[in-house]
């Protein structure tokens, strides 16, 4: 408890963090992921795609100006936002799913802070030095060298920088066309307003406030915690292995006194029960596995000890449990003091069980419904890819007047017709009624029923439905009728459901 | 999974004193660069309020120094529009209005009905509606529905908008006046005229008058409304064989039009409208459905 004699602190200067080198399983599996994220960030806008004419040739673009967002051959249109909707659910249920299961292995992995921060870390060592390096550095007096080595790396961090923010701008526009109108200075003010953005935020964010983000800024670890349960796989410290800690020259004296007392002698190898005090010296105490080494500490890129338990900093990288293998492996003993556990294993292992496979947490009623949702969901936005029509129409009713009566009696009604050509020809459109025989249509400024659509492009198109005096639609209040719109040579139609209102008599 | 009598440590901030089920919470400093984030917030606020227009005062607000207004702003955009615009009006002066289509000339198409969309919701709106629809039996005439009384073509429409209908202060105004029959028609001949107006329109009419009120027409209205009673678009003498009223088609509004007779006036807009203005307006009410 902290001493009452000065005030508590209200405010707390950043502890800076010296992250050790660290080599494993896990440390390999982060370097593939960020090779691969950020690979997939940098390469996507220029991948090249062939539309035809008149469109863009560019994979992966979000056209603003346009209103349409290109994903390889897919393209979206806006009354089409239903399938980026779907997604956004996706990617929701999808956090569900690995959270539930794995904890927060979003954070450890794929966080664009985790990512950008682990390189910005990368660069750093390559500059400054390991873990004791950069502590010297941290605590020598501001000289030449010091200052040559803080430039050079802040440079490379700005280049980085430099090159994440630009690479986001040229995903809503052409890649190639917009980096010379950039280099040469013509690029739209936003463009380089997002550029200058986003490189100050990585630059600050993944140079600077690293863990500062994770622990004060962002919303997901107190989120997440709520979406895990005593199943979810967390990044753990066996302490009932591992305690009572001791280091070398502590664990020197107990093996002494051990070796002194025959009866023991061999105990500590064979693995007695932690913790355990001998029948024959109840002053020697068998330590547990965990030599206070520090090494999940100094590796730890949060600062923490994860001896200490489950912590809300802790963003499982498991970096802690690389550098405690390599350890275990030095001191003869087995893997796995740090690992990925779940709470209920902490109750079942100190029983003296064996341990639960991790694909046995995994696979539970929780994550197998999220599965079948998030399976669900994409099916059905595939199918819906799949069967959606290349014409489209929406239908407005004018009802400024409701209706207009014509010189011979008969009833008018106007709708503003859009239709819409997803196709990449001009196609000529041909508008009709499914009740056609009561009711004429008629289009402003055409003397057919054909409309002709430019490739590409929405058409806002007036139509007037004639009831004639005689026709029951012209004294019903209402008429339902259904307007349809189709490829003129083809028969797929396009339907949209209006209503016709009439002149009631009095 | 550490000894919970052993929770709290040498070195941790103190607890806020709230116990829940033997869980308790640390008072936990703030990181000091939230501390200057804070301050840095506050120097930019009262920066901002010095350099842009913040305070309420009793006759407006604090001007700021950089003398920023969006009314200016507004202006400023309005006359930028203008100037890109001048080509398209100085073309929508020139060319003939019936060869302004969507099909041939899209884009000077869509900026004079554009144009003349907002032009009638600013100054026509008032008599015809938001919609055009007119006020039925009013005479504020619909000008949706397939009946003009001075004619629907471009150029007539044009005329009107420009000129107006009886006003005197524009010579060119479309002019014509209709006799109040009130003393020159007696009781009678009213009612007989009436009926037969009823009848030629397809309504209901006592018989036994139509037959007089034919007479009383052919003497009295055929000179204006013609032979057939089909209107004459050059005096803007209504057709009275069709659906349309405007000052409405029963019995009594008929004869309130015999006797009293009807003066629909509509102010001249070519003063204060300019001539591109004119133009799209004529484009944009062709285009609403009675366009001939």
């Amino acid at each position: 408890m902290a001493s009452t004699d000065t005030p508590p602190k209200l405010y707390k200067a950043q502890e800076p963090i010296f992250p050790k080198r660290v080599t494993g399983t896990f440390r390999n599996l982060k370097w593939a992921i960020m090779i691969v994220t950020l690979g997939i960030y940098y390469v996507t806008p220029w991948i090249r795609w062939d539309r035809g004419p008149n469109l863009p040739d560019q994979a992966v673009l979000v056209d603003m100006a346009n209103r349409r967002f290109f994903f390889f051959w897919i393209e979206i249109w806006p009354h089409e936002f239903y399938f980026v909707a779907g997604l956004l659910i996706m990617a929701g249920l999808g956090l569900f799913l690995f959270t539930s299961a794995l904890g927060r292995v979003w954070c450890g992995y794929t966080c664009p802070q985790t990512v950008w921060t682990d390189l910005f870390y990368t660069v750093e060592r390559w500059i400054e030095g390991d873990r004791n390096a950069r502590l010297r550095l941290w605590k020598a007096d501001w000289g030449f060298r010091k200052w040559r080595l803080r430039i050079t790396k802040w440079i490379v961090w700005l280049l980085i920088a430099v090159a994440t923010g630009g690479a986001w701008v040229f995903y809503f526009a052409d890649a190639p066309t917009l980096l010379r109108d950039l280099l040469t200075g013509q690029a739209a003010f936003v463009a380089y307003g997002t550029v200058a953005f986003l490189t100050a935020t990585t630059f600050l964010f993944g140079g600077f406030a690293r863990e500062q983000i994770c622990i004060y800024a962002c919303p997901w670890p107190r989120i997440q915690a709520a979406m895990m349960d005593e199943h979810s796989i967390t990044v753990a410290y066996r302490d009932w292995r591992g305690e009572p800690r001791g280091k070398g020259k502590n664990r020197r004296v107990v093996a002494e006194k051990a070796i002194a007392d025959s009866r023991l002698a061999g105990s500590l190898v064979t693995g007695q029960e932690p913790g355990s005090t001998t029948t024959a010296s109840p002053d020697i105490q068998v330590l547990g596995d965990c030599i206070d080494c520090n090494a999940c500490v100094n590796v730890c890129p949060m600062g923490i000890d994860i001896r200490d338990g489950q912590q809300m900093e802790c963003i499982t990288c498991a970096l802690c449990i690389d550098a405690c293998d390599e350890i275990m492996d030095r001191t003869g003993r087995e893997r796995g003091l740090i690992d990925y556990l779940a709470l209920t294993d902490e109750a079942h292992e100190r029983e003296g069980n064996k341990k639960v496979p991790i694909l046995r947490h995994i696979l539970r009623p929780r994550t197998l419904i999220y599965t079948a949702l998030w399976s669900a969901i994409g099916i059905g936005l595939v199918v819906a890819l799949f069967v959606r029509s290349e014409i489209d129409l929406t239908v407005a009713p004018v009802r400024n007047p409701q209706f207009v009566t014509l010189s011979d009696g008969a009833i008018r009604n106007t709708y503003d017709i859009r239709i819409r050509n997803m196709t990449a020809e001009d196609t000529v459109f041909r508008i009709g009624l499914t009740s056609e025989e009561v009711l004429r249509v008629d289009l402003e400024g055409s003397q057919d029923l054909m409309v002709e659509v430019p490739a590409d492009e929405t058409f806002l198109q007036r139509v007037y439905v004639i009831a004639r005096p005689d026709d029951p639609a012209a004294s019903a209040e209402r008429t339902d009728l259904r307007f349809w719109v189709e490829e003129f040579g083809t028969t797929e139609r396009a339907y949209q459901s209006q209503t016709f209102f009439g002149q009631v008599p009095q | 999974m550490t000894d919970p009598k052993n929770n709290l440590q040498e070195g941790d901030p103190e607890t806020t004193g709230h116990e829940w089920d033997g869980i308790q919470e640390f008072n936990n400093p703030l990181p000091r660069w939230w501390l200057w984030c804070l301050y840095a917030t506050i120097v930019w606020g009262v920066a901002y309020t010095i350099a842009y227009p913040a305070w309420p005062m009793i006759s407006g607000a604090t001007p700021g120094v950089l003398g920023y207004s969006t009314r200016a702003e507004v202006v400023e955009d309005i006359a930028r529009y203008d100037a890109l615009n001048t080509d398209l009006r100085t073309q929508l002066t020139d060319v003939e209005l019936a060869a302004v289509t969507q099909q041939e000339m899209p884009d000077l198409y869509n900026y004079a009905i554009q144009s003349g969309r907002s032009t009638f919701a600013t100054w026509c709106s008032q008599c015809h509606g938001r919609g055009a629809a007119g006020v039925q039996a009013a005479g504020y005439p619909n000008l949706l529905d397939d009946d003009w009384l001075w004619g629907g073509t471009l150029e007539d429409i044009q005329m009107t908008i420009a000129h107006g209908i009886r006003n005197e202060e524009d010579p060119d105004a479309r002019w014509s006046e209709m006799t109040a029959f009130d003393e020159i028609l007696t009781d009678e001949e009213v009612s007989q005229v009436v009926n037969y107006v009823l009848d030629v329109s397809a309504q209901e009419a006592d018989a036994t008058l139509v037959a007089a009120g034919e007479e009383v027409y052919l003497n009295n209205c055929a000179a204006c409304h013609g032979d057939n009673a089909m209107g004459d678009r050059f005096l803007g003498a209504p057709n009275l064989t069709d659906r349309i009223w405007l000052y409405g088609g029963t019995p009594e509004a008929i004869e309130e039009t015999v006797r009293y007779s009807r003066f629909g006036v509509m102010p001249p807009w070519s003063g204060r409208l300019s001539d591109a203005e004119v133009r799209a307006t004529a484009i944009y009410v062709h285009s609403l459905g009675g366009g001939e």
